[in-house]
């Protein structure tokens, strides 16, 4: 797909993603021209549909996490992952990742992006937090001075 | 207004959808490269103890010391894992999810792992039109499952389908190395037909057939060891001369469940599945 500013005949570049609510996810692209951004608003079942292929409209910037689609869409049970210890096997005092939480964490700059994802889970695994929420990721934040991250 | 095509607007698709499909099946071509063996087991025909002799085959040979993993492709009614004694939560690392470990070490992947108990397959989705996406859900839980479960080094990863077709085209394209199917089948007419549609799709899809397992073939009597047929047919028979392919196993009906199989039988299936096993 490539959207294209027709006053400046140019392809447009992606800018950034969203999901504002109500299942809408929304695309920005930029001509690199003129500087014209337009969004890409696609309703929840055009949304359903992409997420149902396990891809990304403008590109992955976070590569594919371990049962990315069965773990965001599937109706299942809360505790039915958890992180696994060096064996493999199901460690103590684990904690999982919300679905809006990978994708804020999909948004630290690649370079660091391991590092800051340590941070919170040794945060959340300190304070006996489950499951890590962009709540807990703003908490933590404050908590721990990582502003901008 | 004059349009120019895609391919004549210069500059790479930001979002590369093709790619991003690629990579997916580069994750699995890569996580499969450490399996041995990729065997499918099928029937056409529901209640014909498809995943019973999927559980007997992957027990008999983990207990011969194979490293063997059970995928349950059968999202919607899983049951392959508590058969063979696998249970979670199941552990999440950089690697991938990591099976769970039933009897005789066989390592075992199924959504009974992760639904709730006695819950439907359900998903997170907008109120209607549910059935636009839902079976591209289901082909991708499938595909995640080939490609982020931690199989590790396998000689056999048996793939317990569920009945009827759906699944079979979904296998041969996620899964090009696939060895081939076992189809599973009772000795009924009715089973027959059934079953012989489904090879028949699993042929035109591009599956290698291995063979016909006849399961139920008859039951002994406990008091007197007399044997007696359960259903009137020879689908077992029937099958395996209409396509050309060794009827591998008659397995008796066992009350008590999971069935054992017959020496015989099992070094014919095992001889056939994995040449050279113990």
């Amino acid at each position: 797909m490539k959207f294209l500013c027709v006053d400046c005949d140019t392809r447009m570049e992606f800018a950034e993603r969203a999901v504002p609510g109500d299942g809408t996810f929304a695309a920005a692209f930029c001509c690199p021209a003129c500087g014209r951004t337009i969004a890409l608003l696609a309703n929840p079942m055009e949304t359903r549909l992409v997420e149902a292929l396990g891809v990304q409209i403008g590109g992955r910037t976070l590569d594919e996490q371990p049962l990315e689609l069965v773990r965001s869409t599937l109706v299942g049970r809360d505790d039915a992952f958890v992180e696994a210890d060096p064996a493999g096997e199901p460690a103590r005092g684990s904690v999982q990742w919300s679905g809006e939480a990978l994708d804020r964490l999909a948004r630290v700059p690649n370079f660091v992006r391991g590092m800051v994802k340590r941070m919170y889970a040794d945060y959340a695994r300190e304070r006996s937090i489950a499951t890590i929420t962009p709540e807990v990721m703003d908490r933590a934040r404050s908590d721990l001075g990582l502003e901008g991250m | 207004m004059k349009f120019r095509t895609y391919h004549e607007v210069t500059g790479s698709d930001a979002s590369a959808i093709g790619p991003q499909v690629g990579r997916q099946l580069q994750r699995i071509e890569e996580r499969l490269a450490r399996v041995g063996l990729l065997v499918g087991v099928m029937s056409g025909k529901g209640g014909v103890g498809k995943t019973y002799v999927t559980a007997a085959l992957a027990l008999a040979l983990g207990e011969r010391g194979l490293r063997v993993g059970v995928l349950d492709a059968d999202l919607a009614a899983p049951t392959v894992a508590r058969v063979l004694g696998g249970s979670g939560p199941v552990a999440v690392d950089e690697e991938g999810v990591h099976p769970a470990t039933g009897r005789a070490g066989v390592r075992v992947f199924s959504t009974d792992l992760l639904l709730e108990e006695d819950a439907p397959l359900r998903w997170h989705e907008p109120d209607s039109a549910r059935f636009v996406w839902r079976g591209t859900l289901e082909a991708g839980a499938l595909r995640e499952f080939l490609s982020d479960v931690v199989w590790g080094d396998l000689d056999l990863l048996l793939i317990d389908l569920p009945p009827g077709t759906d699944r079979l085209q979904d296998i041969a394209e996620l899964a090009p190395g696939v060895a081939g199917v076992v189809a599973v089948t009772i000795p009924s007419e009715e089973s027959r037909r059934a079953v012989g549609r489904a090879m028949r799709a699993a042929r035109e899809a591009g599956l290698n057939l291995l063979g016909v397992v006849e399961n139920m073939s008859d039951y002994a009597c406990p008091g007197c060891g007399a044997r007696t047929s359960l259903f009137p047919g020879d689908a077992g028979n029937t099958l395996a001369a209409e396509f050309g392919v060794p009827l591998i196993a008659r397995i008796p009906f066992t009350p008590t469940g999971c069935p054992s199989l017959p020496v015989g039988d099992l070094a014919r299936l095992t001889g056939l599945l994995h040449p050279g096993a113990p």
